[in-house]
């Protein structure tokens, strides 16, 4: 997994719906693993494939559509919403993307993401449309992301989106929060204590 | 070995903000330390795991070679992956026993409590931690399951997490977390008859959507929810992160203290008095401040169902499925998917709509408060011939308690099949599912698409409406069918 996130310059994935949950995203049946990796091959898998079989992709889902690719995934409101399932952000990281946009994003999924170095940009509405609109005229449009200046631009137009600083140098430096809090040990103790 | 049951972090003087939200006091007791522009670090009292979202979190902490930092505070049992017929024999699947197995091994090396299958206290980790008292006021609590928002009915700030969070708990009991905006969801009036909590969080999810209250802890408040029992408390919040909220609250009063008294964990005694004066501070004050505050009358609250194929999509039963042209055009897209999903026709009544399964269960509708509903609904009639139905009980505790009750008796005559605890049908990962194309009336949560298995077509409704829909073979208003009010009022009163 890539740990740190600063520029990405590339094309996208369009997925122009909203109120994505994880199930979709994940199906249940795939959570059966006890590791963090292959989820991406059932990735959104109930929506790409016919009968659940390989051989019979689904030529209109984005994913399966060839003149779409990147490392930028983009989706209507509502992104990631339902079951907490970390399995999600795992399948999508899996896939190749490290920057998931939208115009609003599940809590769970949001934290899930940070932590798994998949970067939620949050964008407005008529940010989002005009991806969707650029891309739908020319796949190969690119977009610009960097955590850095906390832009988000394409065909000249940019927009800034919000990330505490915290986890912006978490992300640029390829720090886990489990690692903080490990080192946060003495005062976790000293806090114990105090309610005694 | 025991949870540790009396080490009880609420004896210490709460926070004494003025106008502060029963959220705010709670929150500012747990944070350990803030960091600047950043979140902080945030103390978890009680960790619930189960096998499906914490084997990779073990992995973790076996990669560091670290054990798990306070396993008293954590509590494990199985539930998703397990069978709900036949619990004496080894899972048949290998993949869900293989993770059923992962978890025995873990909290075996980790010395984490389990109460795996065939233990008399294993159930859904949403049922069984209030059911022993495990869950209390005042309380963090946290689970890698999104219902985790159950455990606030009983006014604790209770979420749901990932699972690289799962291994930050387990690793030093805290969590880093940013304070979330406050929302008052305020319902007020006497409700009507046929009418109980899941029909009242459908009818809020059908105001403010499923993203309604995304960015925010919500408390639920005003005197529908006071009136209502420590379990149709649970079934409201635990549908909060339906609403998109970090979580749901209640404060606790009479009703929460009377029903943690005298459970398993629960304190005793001396410590019991701190703990009742403590949880007696834990209110939003007069004065407190919410970011968004919505005010509904329970009046308007019918019987309620879904159309489509998420939570916010409700209506109530004698109601017509809306239109394409008459949503907003954001919406008009995701109506008209989900309706092509459900096979459902825009415009139309849902009431009569055929339904081919009944699943009463889940961690939303799986307590004995629900399957006594049912069952004085239900005694002495018989389910339609074509409608399979299925009643899963919470726990192990709320299945010997039915049977106890002869609860099982009135479901036998009824036709319907009392099976063993677990979510089962709720998310289509253990044996029970609803096959492609089936119509399922479902007391459970989410009604994405192939939730309840691939092609499935999930219809929430309370236990109640499902009920009658197992009698009748539709979708039903529940009143209609009832031969005495009166049985009914006395079932939904408490």
């Amino acid at each position: 997994m890539c740990k740190r996130i600063n520029i990405i310059h590339s094309t996208c994935v369009p997925l122009n719906m909203e109120n994505v949950d994880t199930d979709q995203i994940i199906p249940a049946r795939f959570l059966k693993a006890t590791s963090r990796d292959g989820f991406g091959k059932n990735l959104f898998r109930d929506w790409r494939y016919t009968n659940d079989d390989e051989n019979q992709p689904k030529e209109d889902f984005p994913l399966n559509n060839k003149k779409y690719c990147g490392k930028i995934l983009v989706a209507g409101k509502n992104f990631g919403c339902g079951s907490s399932r970390e399995h999600a952000a795992w399948a999508i990281k899996d896939s190749g993307f490290d920057v998931v946009v939208s115009s609003f994003f599940a809590d769970i999924f949001k934290n899930n993401s940070l932590n798994n170095f998949l970067l939620p940009v949050t964008v407005s509405d008529s940010f989002l449309e005009k991806i969707f609109e650029a891309v739908e005229k020319n796949p190969k449009t690119d977009i610009d992301v960097n955590l850095e200046n906390q832009t988000i631009s394409l065909n000249g137009h940019s927009e800034s989106f919000e990330i505490n600083s915290y986890k912006k140098t978490c992300l640029l430096n390829g720090f886990d929060d489990i690692d903080y809090l490990l080192n946060s040990k003495e005062e976790i103790i000293q806090y114990e204590n105090s309610l005694m | 070995m025991s949870i540790n049951i009396n080490k009880d972090f609420s004896l210490t003087p709460p926070f004494e903000g003025i106008g502060s939200t029963l959220f705010d006091k709670i929150w500012e007791k747990h944070i350990v330390k803030k960091i600047d522009d950043g979140p902080s670090v945030f103390y978890i009292d009680r960790h619930f795991i189960h096998e499906v979202t914490s084997p990779q979190a073990f992995t973790g902490l076996n990669k560091r070679s670290i054990k798990v930092f306070r396993p008293q505070q954590t509590i494990a049992t199985a539930d998703h992956n397990v069978p709900t017929l036949n619990q004496h024999l080894p899972i048949k699947e290998e993949l869900s026993r293989k993770q059923v197995e992962a978890l025995i091994k873990n909290c075996a090396e980790h010395g984490v409590e389990l109460y795996g299958l065939g233990h008399p206290f294993q159930g859904i980790v949403h049922v069984i931690g209030p059911e022993l008292g495990i869950t209390q006021p005042g309380m963090t609590i946290v689970c890698g399951d999104s219902h985790t928002s159950t455990h606030g009915a009983f006014g604790a700030i209770a979420f749901g997490i990932g699972t690289s969070e799962v291994e930050m708990v387990l690793a030093t009991q805290c969590l880093l977390q940013t304070k979330p905006k406050l929302m008052r969801i305020n319902v007020d009036g006497e409700l009507n008859k046929g009418v109980v909590s899941k029909d009242i969080v459908l009818y809020i999810l059908s105001k403010i959507s499923a993203s309604g209250a995304t960015g925010y802890a919500v408390e639920f408040a005003g005197s529908t929810i006071r009136g209502l029992s420590m379990e149709a408390r649970m079934t409201i919040c635990n549908m909060s992160i339906e609403m998109g909220a970090r979580c749901g609250l209640i404060a606790p009063d009479e009703t929460t203290f009377n029903y943690i008294k005298r459970r398993k964990f629960s304190p005793q005694g001396e410590v019991w008095d701190k703990a009742i004066a403590y949880w007696k501070t834990l209110f939003s004050d007069g004065d407190a401040n919410f970011d968004n505050e919505i005010f509904l009358d329970a009046a308007d609250i019918e019987p309620m169902i879904t159309y489509g194929t998420n939570p916010g999509m409700g209506i109530g039963v004698n109601g017509t499925i809306p239109t394409v042209e008459t949503v907003n055009e954001t919406d008009k897209n995701g109506l008209s998917k989900s309706l092509a999903y459900m096979g459902l026709k825009e415009g139309t009544p849902i009431k009569g709509q055929k339904v081919d399964y009944v699943f009463i269960g889940s961690c939303t509708n799986s307590r004995i408060e629900d399957l006594r509903m049912v069952a004085s609904f239900v005694k002495g009639k018989k389910k339609a011939d074509d409608v399979e139905v299925w009643i899963v009980p919470g726990s192990k505790q709320v299945e010997k308690q039915a049977i106890e009750e002869g609860i099982d008796k009135i479901f036998e005559e009824a036709g319907f099949m009392l099976r063993q605890p677990g979510c089962s049908a709720c998310l289509g990962m253990n044996e029970d599912k609803i096959p492609a194309g089936k119509y399922c009336i479902s007391t459970s949560n989410r009604n994405f698409e192939g939730r309840q298995g691939q092609g499935a077509r999930t219809l929430l409704a309370s236990p109640l409406t499902a009920a009658a829909a197992a009698i009748t073979g539709k979708v039903s208003d529940v009143r209609e069918l009832m031969e005495s009010y009166e049985l009914l009022a006395a079932s939904c009163e408490q």
